[in-house]
């Protein structure tokens, strides 16, 4: 019973729900189409009768298939969800519908408008079009009418033209005559020539023309001749020459001989100048041994100054000129004036070589450098150039020092004295630097049109002059000043003199105290730096890095001196035979070479150091009681005598002295004064006795021969040190440590060692 | 006596020192004589190597560098301490000026070598830190997987860069020339230094530097 009633439950309820849906599902179809899944989704699902969603959906199968499937409670529920959906469905397609109706009311009113619209327009154009025939018509009358005139008027133009060009060739011959003549500018003839003779010859078939082509000839021929009569005149400028020939160039003379005529002329010129630098100088070859050579009338440097103005002047102009001139034309051979300049200047250093070798001054070898320089227009490369050949120039200096030094000096006459050499070491490089600043002002005076740009100037005064030159040449001077100091002696290659080192630390010094101040301040003179220009090196830094070369190239100075002198030290001491050497007579004759050596150093710093500070000595200095024992150095409590304990206490004592006395810091960096120069170098010698002396075993007459050889270094020694208890104290230890190394240590008596002191 | 070489040249030549080389297997030795430091083989007694001018005046001492197989080191009269690939002895590695006299001894810490001794006759010992030539000149270098997360982080946090070569300190004990220092066979970080007054100094490298190259 109860299946029957939820079968027929089932059967009745769903009757009325599938009715109305079957009905509506027809306009579903093609909108779900539209709207609805993919076609592909739809294909591809199995053909299902039952699928309400499907395509092949049949009622009757779906709704024998529910009634047989579902319970009661399900089937209800499917028919409210079936009502809902349909409601929503509805409403839906409602919308749709609005929707789509107005947007088909706006589009057809849209084209209602476009209609009326498109039928004004049609209106007006023909108007237009109307107009436009009317135009054209009538504007081709007029140009019909006036074609004719414009063709006349065209006509005329050109006869005009071409009679006004016939009219200025006329009159050619005649500007001519008159430009050319002597005394006038010759300059415009050659330009008026220029011009008309392209014509002249192209219609040169015509007899008109060619009177007036020959008549113009003739006047130039004429011109030319008084161009080259004038070019033989001796007494011509470089300029106007350079003029000459450019207007001998341009009036199509062959180049060749124009170079042969200007390098003819330029060689006599320059002949006449060199004849007359030539006449100062003494003659060739002077009575040897006599000075009986008058003194040359001006000095060295005056007379380079000269030499360089004129002679390098006008050959460098001459040069450039000639470059410029005869650039365009082949075979002008560049390699004739190679020559010519090369035989010139080689003539002018002759003379150069002679005069400098009378003064045993310094050469210019950079001269020849730069007048190369010039026949070059690249403004970067002719600064480093001028860099370079300021450096050249230095080390040809540096050389000539060092010949100077080494070379022996002839009996009879006096070498150099180092502050000599060193004054005309700094004179010759300064003046150097200042006619290198001259040369590069000249340049810059003369292209007067690239100097006016203010950018120019900037860059070029101060990257380029001040820094790239000036500042640069200082810095490298520092640093080739630096090198000699640094590089150990190389196998092959001299050590620098010891006299150059010291010469090129005074030079330093004195360049970091004023010179380089005084170079930035008178580049900046000249070539003054324009506002917010790339960063100048200010000039505390340079003198900073000169006065750090000076002080490298001391402490290097005092350093070999001293190795000089301790190489002999060691040298003595082990290659004596201490063990068995006999009673000392007399001070070793090494040491009489080490005192002499420390003079003469001492004399060659003095020269070009100032004396420095000592330590006040006392009274009796130089007369202290040496000895073994510490009891000059004690308060005396302790009795000098020997005996085999007091080697403990003196040793503790002289320990306990060194606790309270400075310790000696050998290779100390030195000062720039000639103490402490000196203190640097006995320091080092002493020390180095000492190591030597401690590594040696002694007999008793060796130590003895220590005590006297310590004690002639103390009489001596002592007044070269800005201290005297360093020499005392080293001098000490050399004794204390030779009576440790000695078998049977007994030493001299105090009186006979000062005899023997006395005596050698 | 096995085997002897005999050094010819002009003059009289002396050896000054001599030290043989830990590594290959004790075959060769190194010698100074005046300003050259020579190698040689001992199964050959031939010359491997020869450092010309090796100091400007006396070479002292030399000594081979315990974890770098070709790296030596040498002092001398010139008051430096020069580091000498022996590989290409044109030019030294290092050079130290760091002595104001004579440099009398040279010694590597035989386990970090990185730790540099010299003594010398201005009475003052100096403790060098030789990073760059040292066999491990970025410090410590741990492998990864043995570190756990948290030190994987720190490792990552800590710039790679080689250390600088410094002074470690300098010890003025002495009040006259230092002529002999050695390291202690015990304990890698003790050194002990005899000068001419007879004294025996004891020290320790700093704890601060012996952290560091341990951590």
């Amino acid at each position: 019973a109860m299946a029957e009633a939820a079968g027929s439950g089932t059967g009745g309820s769903p009757e009325p729900g599938p009715g109305p849906g079957s009905g509506w599902r027809r306009p579903h179809g093609p909108l779900q189409r539209y709207y609805g899944p993919s076609a592909a989704e739809t294909a591809e699902a199995a053909p299902d009768p039952a699928d309400i969603n499907g395509p092949h959906f049949d009622p009757e199968v779906f709704l024998n298939k529910v009634r047989s499937e579902c319970p009661l409670g399900q089937l209800l529920a499917r028919e409210a969800a079936l009502g809902r959906e349909i409601r929503a469905l509805d409403s839906d397609m409602q919308t749709l519908l609005y929707e789509n109706y107005n947007k088909f009311i706006s589009a057809t009113d849209t084209i209602r408008k476009m209609k009326v619209d498109f039928r004004r327009m049609e209106a007006e154009m023909d108007d237009l079009a109307a107009n436009m025939a009317a135009i054209s018509t009538s504007s081709a009358r007029v140009s019909a009418a006036l074609q004719d005139r414009h063709r006349r008027g065209a006509q005329l133009a050109g006869v005009q033209a071409l009679l006004r060009k016939l009219q200025s060739l006329v009159e050619v011959p005649g500007r001519l005559r008159r430009w050319a003549a002597p005394g006038a500018e010759p300059a415009r003839a050659l330009r008026c020539h220029a011009r008309a003779r392209a014509v002249l010859r192209h219609y040169r078939h015509l007899p008109s023309f060619r009177a007036i082509e020959d008549e113009s000839q003739a006047i130039m021929a004429e011109l030319a001749q008084r161009l080259r009569a004038r070019l033989r005149d001796e007494t011509l400028e470089p300029k106007e020459l350079s003029e000459c020939v450019e207007m001998l160039l341009q009036l199509e003379e062959p180049p060749e001989e124009l170079c042969q005529e200007f390098l003819s002329h330029a060689g006599a010129r320059l002949e006449a100048e060199l004849a007359a630098l030539e006449a100062e100088l003494p003659p060739a070859d002077p009575p040897s041994g006599t000075a009986a050579t008058p003194p040359p009338a001006s000095d060295i440097l005056d007379f380079v100054d000269r030499g360089s103005s004129s002679f390098v002047g006008t050959l460098c102009l001459l040069a450039t000129s000639y470059r410029s001139l005869f650039q365009g034309h082949p075979g002008a051979g560049g390699g004739r004036l190679e020559s010519f300049a090369a035989t010139l200047t080689n003539r002018y250093f002759q003379l150069l070589e002679r005069r400098l070798a009378l003064e045993r001054g310094l050469g210019d070898t950079s001269l020849l450098v730069r007048a190369l320089d010039r026949f070059h227009r690249r403004l970067r490369a002719r600064v480093q150039r001028y860099l370079r050949a300021l450096q050249t120039f230095f080390l040809g200096c540096l050389g000539d020092v060092r010949q100077a030094l080494a070379a022996p000096r002839p009996p009879g006459k006096e070498g150099p004295g180092l502050p000599d050499l060193l004054a005309t070491l700094a004179a010759s490089v300064l003046g150097q630097l200042k006619a290198v600043l001259a040369y590069v002002q000249l340049f810059t005076a003369r292209d007067v049109a690239f100097a006016s740009l203010p950018y120019f100037k900037g860059e070029f005064c101060v990257a380029a002059v001040r820094e790239g030159l000036v500042v640069a040449f200082l810095r490298w001077l520092c640093r080739t000043a630096r090198a000699f100091a640094e590089s150990p002696p190389e196998r092959g290659a001299p050590a620098a003199p010891p006299a150059l080192l010291l010469l090129l630390a005074r030079l330093c010094l004195d360049y970091e105290a004023t010179t380089v101040s005084y170079v930035l301040t008178l580049t900046d003179e000249q070539f003054p730096p324009q506002d917010g220009d790339p960063a100048v090196t200010p000039a505390a830094e340079l003198c900073a890095e000169a006065r750090a070369a000076a002080q490298r190239l001391l402490d290097h100075y005092v350093q070999v001196q001293g190795a000089a002198v301790a190489q002999m030290l060691r040298k003595s001491v082990e290659t004596r035979d201490w063990l068995g050497t006999v009673e000392p007579r007399n001070v070793r004759a090494v040491m009489k070479r080490v005192v002499e050596d420390i003079t003469a150093i001492d004399v060659q710093v003095g020269q070009l150091f100032e004396e420095g500070v000592r330590r006040a000595q006392s009274s009796d200095s130089s007369r202290r009681a040496f000895s073994v024992y510490s009891s000059s150095r004690a308060p005396g409590r302790y009795a000098p005598s020997y005996t085999p304990s007091a080697p403990m206490d003196t040793h503790l004592l002289s320990n306990i002295q060194k606790l309270f006395s400075e310790r000696i810091d050998i290779f100390s960096p030195v000062e720039f004064n000639k103490v402490s120069v000196l203190t640097g170098i006995i320091k080092i010698s002493l020390k180095t006795l000492l190591e030597c002396v401690r590594l040696r075993t002694l007999g008793r007459f060796g130590l003895q021969q220590v005590q006297v050889d310590g004690h002639y270094l103390q009489l001596y020694l002592w007044r070269f040190a800005a201290d005297e208890r360093v020499v005392q104290g080293l001098l000490d230890e050399v004794a204390a440590s030779a009576a440790h190394r000695c078998l049977d240590p007994v030493p001299m008596e105090h009186s006979v060692v000062e005899l023997i002191c006395e005596r050698g | 006596l096995s085997s002897s070489a005999a050094l010819e040249g002009k003059g009289q030549l002396k050896f000054t020192s001599g030290r043989w080389s830990p590594h290959h297997n004790c075959t060769q030795i190194a010698t100074a004589n005046d300003t050259t430091v020579r190698g040689w083989d001992t199964r050959t007694m031939r010359q491997i190597y020869c450092i010309e001018n090796a100091h400007g005046q006396l070479v002292r001492d030399l000594d081979f560098n315990p974890n770098k197989q070709y790296y030596l080191a040498s002092c001398g009269d010139d008051c430096k301490v020069k580091f000498w690939d022996t590989r290409n002895v044109t030019e030294p590695v290092k050079t130290l000026e760091e002595h104001s006299h004579w440099v009398w001894n040279v010694r590597y810490n035989h386990s970090h070598d990185q730790l540099i001794l010299t003594g010398s006759s201005d009475s003052r010992v100096i403790l060098s830190n030789m990073v760059s030539i040292s066999s491990e000149p970025f410090g410590h270098m741990v492998d990864d997987d043995e570190l756990s997360d948290q030190e994987d982080q720190h490792q990552e946090e800590k710039v790679k860069e080689p250390l600088q070569d410094s002074v470690i300190a300098t010890y003025e004990e002495h009040e006259d020339s230092v002529y002999a220092v050695e390291w202690s066979s015990a304990d890698p970080w003790l050194f002990a230094s005899l000068s001419y007054d007879g004294r025996l100094v004891i020290n320790r490298v700093p704890r601060a530097l012996k952290y560091h190259i341990l951590l």
